[in-house]
């Protein structure tokens, strides 16, 4: 608490406030310092208030489709506004399997980023990469959507998906005809967006890594690779893995670029070459459409799913920065 | 006669690194670097891309028409370029007071359980998708006002740039000396003045910057916009020589759905013809621009700033 406090709160002061005025009472401070004070507070509990209010709305939102199909709308595959029959299941799938397609990508990458950034590069490079890097940050989610459909998604139907086809077709992810637009574009464009959220955290934490750990491991006669795997990464689990959680969580709820390119079907295909449909990509797409007060209360009830799949994911995320940066917010940006 | 005597003790005493442990090294290195240029190549593709692109789609009809109907070559998005200097006003005007608001509460007041759940509600709520932001401005204001509007859709955003900028404010704030604030006291000076004049003077440029990046990730935000401003063809009435605005001058066509340049990119990127997709090439362009100089701006305040610029 900084400076001297206005009597407040606690039971010693309360009792001797008659007698002792404060030394530094000023003329007319008083009034005015509380109605500021209470200001400030009003704004904090506004975020808290919006937390709640999310929560409300979304509950109450929902509540017709709850009662509709209960437990079943998670579980049944079938989305069929004309007859008001609705199951989340394909969505769920998507989200999960573009997301996971997305990690697999993304996190070898990033890492390896962060530990060339941290360790290996050149003092001189150190500071415009991790630029770079960020400005990956800085691009919306549209402008990533248009270069998916204008450019990667030509590439992929085009040259890699029939090569991977011929080379992998074998194991059943990478079969059917190649559109270019499915699951895999956007499992790439995902990966794309979430590595420079991975990788700014993963060095941050490579960086509270204490120094002397570095020069123990190397003291003890080994290379600088070694070093890194035993005295940085290994010292720096959690709060990597944190990393990768918020970057999971950021996956998890990316609309824009994904409806893009995933190609908005509702089915569940082993394929990854197969079009597919995701629970943000969804209200996104259907949302302002949605006719009748079951279909809207579904999309709404997915919107639910989604946000309580993003909060636990991020609380677990900034739990485990948090054991490792101690206290300071996990941030994807700048 | 010392010098040489100490190396060869030395490489005496470290048994020599193995060629299977030195290969690994390299390999490793040699790794981390290819993950550096992984990254980097689809950075350079998309920045090369808008460039090429949006700059050869770009004309002086894109800057100042509105969309003709669909099918139709030429056009612009000037109304989309509007919605969105509007819609990003509405969303400043009420998310700065609150972010700002909330980050001197953290800061000056926050040391305690209030505080600690205030911190942890808004690095929370920084991970919500956008679109679920959406879907509560839709239930709270569209459906309360019946119609798509610029308002929801400010809300939705300024929603979004609440826990960003309280976060970066209590930050700048806590790295003001505490000598600073005694010093005011002691001039009996009281809190609420220190805070604001003292404390927040001190850290303006930090705060600023808080305050430009919020901006500049709200700036792109296409899903949040989807179900609350809508998008419009046309001006949505809040220019002068627009009759709506004549019947009601006061409502600033704030209670219209409007375009912004998101939405706009979405949908002509989405669209079947060659030259909608030209033109969502240059409405990207614009966006970046947008974007890139926001951040400038920020890059620029920061060097010319003192404290606070962590």
């Amino acid at each position: 608490m900084p400076g001297p406090q206005p009597v407040e709160g606690t039971k010693v002061t309360s009792t001797s406030a008659d007698q002792v005025t404060p030394l530094l009472q000023t003329s007319g401070g008083e009034v005015p310092d509380r109605i500021f004070r209470s200001a400030m507070t009003l704004c904090g509990l506004a975020v808290l208030g919006v937390l709640v209010l999310i929560v409300y709305e979304l509950m109450s939102g929902s509540r017709l489709s709850w009662h509709a199909f209960g437990f079943k709308f998670f579980g049944g595959s079938d989305w069929d506004p004309v007859n008001e029959h609705f199951g989340a299941l394909p969505f769920i799938y998507g989200t999960l399997v573009s997301s996971l397609v997305a990690l697999i990508i993304a996190v070898p990458l990033a890492v390896g980023v962060a530990v060339f950034t941290t360790e290996m590069c050149p003092k001189a490079l150190r500071g415009p990469l991790s630029f770079f890097v960020e400005l990956l940050a800085a691009i919306p989610s549209v402008i990533y959507g248009l270069w998916a459909i204008f450019v990667l998604v030509p590439l992929l139907s085009g040259h890699v998906q029939p090569f991977l086809a011929e080379t992998l077709g074998w194991t059943g992810l990478f079969s059917g005809p190649p559109y270019g637009i499915g699951m895999l574009a956007a499992g790439i464009i995902l990966a794309i967006m979430i590595v420079p959220i991975i990788s700014a955290i993963t060095r941050e934490v490579l960086l509270v890594v204490p120094q002397h750990q570095r020069e123990g491991v190397l003291a003890l006669g080994a290379t600088r690779w070694e070093m890194i795997r035993v005295g940085v990464l290994r010292n720096a689990r959690a709060g990597i893995v944190g990393g990768i959680i918020l970057g999971l969580g950021r996956a998890l709820g990316e609309t824009m670029a994904v409806t893009m390119v995933i190609g908005n079907r509702p089915e569940i295909a082993k394929s990854l070459f197969a079009p597919g449909y995701t629970m943000a990509s969804v209200l996104a797409n259907e949302f302002s459409e949605a006719t009748g007060d079951v279909y809207l209360s579904s999309l709404i009830e997915i919107g639910l799913a989604l946000f309580l799949v993003t909060i636990i994911v991020n609380a677990l995320a900034q739990l485990l920065v948090w054991t490792v940066t101690r206290g300071q917010p996990a941030r994807g940006h700048v | 006669m010392s010098e040489p005597d100490v190396s060869t003790s030395v490489r005496r005493a470290v048994p020599p690194i193995s060629w299977r442990r030195r290969v690994t090294d390299h390999v490793m290195t040699g790794v981390a670097v290819l993950t550096v240029v992984l990254v980097l190549i689809p950075l350079i593709a998309i920045f090369g891309y808008l460039i090429y692109k949006g700059v050869g789609s770009l004309n002086w009809a894109f800057l100042t028409h509105i969309p003709v109907p669909e099918g139709e070559v030429g056009g612009g998005m000037a109304n989309a370029i509007v919605g969105s200097a509007l819609i990003l006003a509405v969303a400043s005007l009420i998310g700065v007071p609150f972010g700002v608001g909330a980050g001197i509460y953290l800061a000056e007041f926050g040391r305690n359980r209030l505080g600690s759940a205030i911190r942890f509600t808004a690095d929370v709520l920084n991970g919500v998708p956008s679109i679920v932001i959406g879907i509560v401005a839709y239930a709270i204001v569209v459906l309360s006002q019946k119609h798509f509007s610029a308002l929801a859709g400010g809300v939705a955003l300024a929603i979004m740039m609440v826990p960003t900028i309280s976060r970066t404010t209590e930050e700048m704030l806590l790295l003001v000396p505490q000598a600073l604030r005694e010093a005011a006291y002691g001039l009996g000076i009281p809190r609420w003045r220190t805070t604001l004049s003292i404390t927040l003077r001190t850290a303006t440029s930090g705060v600023i910057t808080g305050i430009m990046l919020a901006f500049a990730r709200i700036a792109g935000e296409t899903a949040p916009l989807l179900f609350t401003a809508l998008g419009n063809e046309y001006w949505s009435g809040r220019l002068p020589w627009n009759s709506h605005w004549q019947r009601q001058p006061w409502t600033l066509g704030l209670d219209q759905p409007t375009a912004a340049l998101p939405l706009q990119i979405f949908k002509y990127a989405t669209s079947p013809y060659d030259d909608l997709h030209r033109q969502a090439w240059a409405g990207a362009f614009v966006l970046i621009i947008l974007i890139v100089t926001s951040v400038a701006a920020v890059r620029y305040v920061v060097r010319r700033g003192t404290f606070g610029a962590a």
